[in-house]
């Protein structure tokens, strides 16, 4: 069949909540009580090329469950799927460009070629000002990221973005900061995926 | 596992930075993006079920438990969801939000000295058929000013967000409708490539159009798919 050319991207804009979000509906939570695996907090902030924090862009988040099982036909498994846990998540960040997550810490995943990947979020960012959203992944700090295939594509010096700090505070749930950076010294590790 | 994924064809996107839209100056992520083979990561996404939409989600010309109508010129959008291959994209969560006839958002972001309509909040949602189709019912947005440039108007648009069938396939985009003198001006359709900007452009359709009732536009759209490879057609 002949390809037909792709739709092309346009920004989010600063009005998406008129659409997308709506603040009596959160969908920043994708756990509740019987979800499986250790419940975690992600929490985090998204800055501009001048470090001034974004108040109007929208992080949303896609992961396998607490198995390593993706809710969607194309993983077959063996590990199981959980009927508490469907995996998409979205927030828009607030005044101070603040967004934040609470769900289950993601089973590990094999890449196309069998090798196990380290547990990871699959994150898009849109916001006013991006006329196309930008891919990025989320590790986990206390995790063995060494061996991780995809971490090995990117420059070492910049892995750091693409990292999530667990907060040694004793919070119940165990939070996790992560700031995405849009540009400058700190920009984030974006994919062409 | 299956084969990937189509890429993301830069020929017809936008690039990040796009000096005449004065925001991406500095928003647009400066490093090259780094080229990663598509795993399970990728090639999953959400689904939406029916309870991710409700009836009505579709009316934008009337709130839930209102008996009032949206003031302004009624319109049917319409259009089918395929991916680059040509399948039509069933279950496709497709929302969508625009500003009301007068070009006032119902946000409170949105300062333009323009009346609110209390008839409109200017959100929509529904999911795509067995053929990828989608149908809103809506009103003619208007225009609006905004801070970009001396005398800048954006012209009529909606915004469109999709899901298809995998991560990648996500899709945030804008809607214009034919014939509308501000297209050319404008530095959000100008940051797509000029032999791309018609794909964002909705067809008057009047086969569509309802007599005595609304006019009616097409408008269809292009996700990224999965390369489904011949021999896995068991």
């Amino acid at each position: 069949m002949a390809a037909a050319p792709q739709t092309p991207s346009q920004t989010v804009g600063p009005f998406f909540g008129v659409g997308l979000t709506r603040p009596a509906q959160p969908q920043n939570v994708l756990v509740n009580d019987l979800t499986e695996g250790v419940r975690i907090r992600i929490e985090g902030t998204v800055f501009d090329g001048a470090r001034q924090p974004v108040p109007d862009a929208l992080v949303e988040i896609w992961q396998a469950n607490a198995h390593g099982r993706y809710r969607h036909p194309l993983d077959a498994g063996p590990a199981p799927l959980d009927p508490h846990f469907s995996g998409f998540g979205r927030c828009p960040t607030d005044s101070s460009g603040g967004f934040s997550f609470e769900t289950t810490k993601p089973g590990a995943v094999a890449d196309s070629e069998g090798r196990v990947q380290a547990p990871h979020v699959n994150v898009t960012v849109f916001a006013r000002g991006m006329l196309v959203h930008a891919f990025t992944r989320l590790y986990f700090s206390d995790d063995g990221l060494d061996a991780d295939p995809v971490l090995a594509l990117v420059d070492a010096a910049r892995r750091h973005t693409l990292v999530a700090a667990l907060a040694d505070d004793g919070r119940r749930p165990a939070s996790y900061r992560w700031d995405i950076h849009l540009q400058g010294d700190r920009e984030t590790v974006f994919f062409d995926a | 596992m299956s084969g990937g994924a189509s890429k993301r064809d830069w020929r017809v996107h936008p690039p990040y930075l796009h000096e005449a839209y004065a925001s991406t100056v500095l928003r647009s992520p400066r490093q090259p993006l780094i080229p990663m083979a598509s795993s399970l990561s990728e090639l999953t996404g959400p689904a939406f079920g029916t309870d991710a939409v409700h009836p009505g989600d579709a009316d934008l010309t009337r709130i839930a438990g209102g008996s009032g109508e949206a003031i302004g010129q009624r319109i049917y959008v319409t259009g089918r969801v395929l991916e680059d291959e040509g399948h039509p994209v069933a279950n496709a969560l497709v929302e969508i939000w625009q500003a009301n006839a007068a070009g006032r958002y119902f946000h409170k972001a949105d300062s333009h000295q323009a009346p609110l309509d209390p008839n409109f909040t200017g959100g929509g949602r529904c999911l795509t058929n067995a053929d990828g189709e989608y149908r809103f019912t809506t009103i003619h947005p208007g225009a609006y000013p905004w801070n970009n440039h001396p005398n800048a108007w954006r012209p009529a648009h909606i915004h469109f967000s999709l899901f298809g069938s995998a991560f990648i396939s996500r899709l945030i985009t804008q809607m214009y409708f034919p014939g509308d003198p501000l297209i050319p001006l404008d530095p959000v359709l100008g940051g797509v490539p000029e032999h791309a900007r018609p794909l964002l452009v909705s067809r008057y359709a009047h086969e569509v159009t309802e007599p005595g009732i609304a006019l009616g536009y097409r408008f269809d759209i292009v996700l990224r798919g999965r390369n489904e490879t011949p021999m896995e057609g068991r």
